[in-house]
């Protein structure tokens, strides 16, 4: 078992998400950072859909009570082993009693720590990602334990790996929603024409940004919505879906961010700068 | 024959989204609904993993893990829809549903009820004289969007959205008329209670009820309220289901 002696501000259980159910207005969940979680995973020669903590801000002290071995990526934060410090992308051996305290978040906003073989926590409709209604709750608390497997020995291929980190980037790549071509030059000029900072409305099912543009009267009716949608409001706020977010909305979507896109959001803050870029030629229109 | 125009978009690198005209109209869901069905049986939409998200006048279709190279698949879908018309709409049911008009549970019932001018009775009666088309399932896991409200029990939201509406809650907003199937806030004027759990996660298919199904509530007691409940949980309650002729 790995106990949380502190659960931290908000750790969550996720894997590559819950599929299938979308049309039953199930949202897909999952890691918000994929890039990141698939890495460490890959580091502990993980299926690709095994279960990881993700880790916001403030993460938690852990105890583990069994050998394994763990890697940690994504934000930039540092973590003690026991009180040494640990870096990301680098598979470390867990002796039972090993303690992991999240000191300080030093760049980004969520981190990732895969075990080897994923951690083994319910699976429902098909995933071990937590979203309440679908779980009974969406993130951990203290003295929670979760159950993985016990690895005496285990020899990574690769025991630390580069990553070129993303955490620096600052444009979200975005191809044209289905209601882009409703907008006009003076919406088109507020998006792709200045910064945005990130609201503190954001979280695992939206993020909100705090500048606006023009507002429209464009009316849609219900329809379906993607993980990295953004939608538009009447009053000309932007909300950009993330993987909590509802399946179907009636704001126009008036772009979709790239997988990458997505990810580099998800390691942005409240305050944090970004702005949005739509390919000059792009191959799917 | 294509009885409707239908366009298709890039939506992002893992999906497109095919529009048809954008009416709330019950032959535009059915014509979804039918090449819905069709899409499911092609073989390359049948394996991997696709997703089919129909709502009102759109379908979605989307992959779970590849991306979707979007000429190739427009003109896929293109020929698809000018073939399909062989393929017979999946089977609907009309599903009877128990809703508790009391106070408890009517909390805006009053309220409502004198900003529409009917008297409490009258506003129930409006309410469950009529099915309800289910034009889509979202917003919240098993929410339903449904259609064909009477004019007469048109309402605005709440000016002031809730923090917290009770779990099965019936509201009003607008043309809409819909249950919460979870606790969640929320600003629609709140008039009764279904005890039954509209989406269930110890079952395969964690909500019964499909778009182009058709709802209709029915008054209950308080007493019958207490036992649908239980009987709810405890998995033994047995849904009120019609066939609907295609």
């Amino acid at each position: 078992m790995l106990k949380l002696l502190k659960s931290g501000l908000y750790t969550t259980v996720q894997d590559a998400g819950r599929f299938g159910y979308r049309h039953k207005g199930v949202p897909v969940a999952g890691v918000m950072d994929s890039f990141a979680a698939q890495k460490v995973n890959m580091l502990l020669e993980n299926q690709p859909e095994a279960a990881v903590l993700e880790i916001t801000m403030t993460g938690p002290t852990l105890e583990f009570e069994e050998d394994t071995y763990i890697a940690l990526g994504g934000a930039d934060m540092s973590v003690g082993l026991n009180n040494i410090p640990i870096h990301n992308y680098t598979v470390y051996k867990i002796k039972s009693g090993d303690t992991l305290s999240y000191l300080k978040l030093n760049y980004g906003f969520r981190g990732y720590l895969a075990i080897k073989d994923g951690f083994k926590s319910e699976v429902v409709l098909g995933s071990r990602s937590l979203f309440k209604p679908v779980t009974s709750v969406n993130r951990l608390k203290d003295n929670d334990q979760l159950l993985y497997t016990v690895y005496k020995s285990f020899q990574p291929k690769i025991q630390k790996l580069k990553v070129d980190s993303f955490l620096d980037d600052e444009v979200l790549e975005v191809d044209k929603g289905p209601e882009f071509d409703l907008l006009n030059d003076k919406h088109l000029e507020g998006l792709f024409n200045k910064e945005f900072t990130v609201a503190p409305e954001n979280n695992r099912m939206a993020y909100q940004l705090n500048e606006s543009i023009p507002g429209h009267e464009i009316s849609i009716l219900t329809s379906a919505t993607l993980p990295g949608t953004v939608q538009l409001t009447p009053s000309g706020k932007l909300i950009i879906l993330m993987k909590d977010g509802q399946t179907t909305g009636g704001y126009p979507r008036i772009l979709q961010l790239s997988e990458k896109a997505i990810n580099i959001l998800a390691q942005k803050k409240a305050g944090d700068i970004i702005s949005l870029k739509l390919p000059k030629k792009s191959s799917r229109i | 024959m294509n009885p409707f125009p239908i366009v298709i978009k890039p939506y992002g690198a893992f999906a497109v989204l095919i529009e048809w005209p954008p009416r709330v109209e019950e032959s535009i869901l059915d014509d979804i609904l039918r090449f819905t069905e069709y899409l499911k049986n092609q073989r390359i939409l049948n394996e991997g993993d696709w997703e089919l998200v129909p709502a009102y006048n759109s379908l979605l279709v989307v992959n779970d893990k590849k991306q979707v190279e979007f000429k190739m698949m427009k003109s896929q879908i293109e020929n698809w829809y000018a073939s399909k018309d062989t393929v017979v709409l999946p089977q609907k049911y009309l599903w009877r549903l128990p809703v508790c008009y009391d106070e408890e549970f009517g909390i805006d019932l009053v309220e409502v009820s004198s900003t529409l001018r009917l008297s409490v009775g009258a506003l129930i009666d409006l309410h469950v004289k009529q099915s309800y088309t289910v034009y889509g399932i979202g917003f919240l896991p098993g929410f339903m969007y449904l259609g064909g409200l009477p004019k007469a029990l048109e309402v605005p939201r709440k000016a002031t959205p809730r923090q917290k509406v009770q779990k099965g809650a019936v509201g009003l907003a607008g043309k809409q008329t819909g249950i919460y199937p979870q606790e969640s806030p929320g600003g629609w004027n709140i008039i009764g209670n279904c005890p039954i759990p509209i989406f269930n996660v110890a079952l395969k298919d964690p909500c019964f009820v499909n778009v182009g199904d058709r709802i209709q509530f029915y008054k209950i007691s308080k007493a019958e309220y207490d036992l649908h409940r239980i009987e709810g949980e405890v998995g033994i309650y047995k849904m009120e289901k019609i066939k609907i002729d295609a």
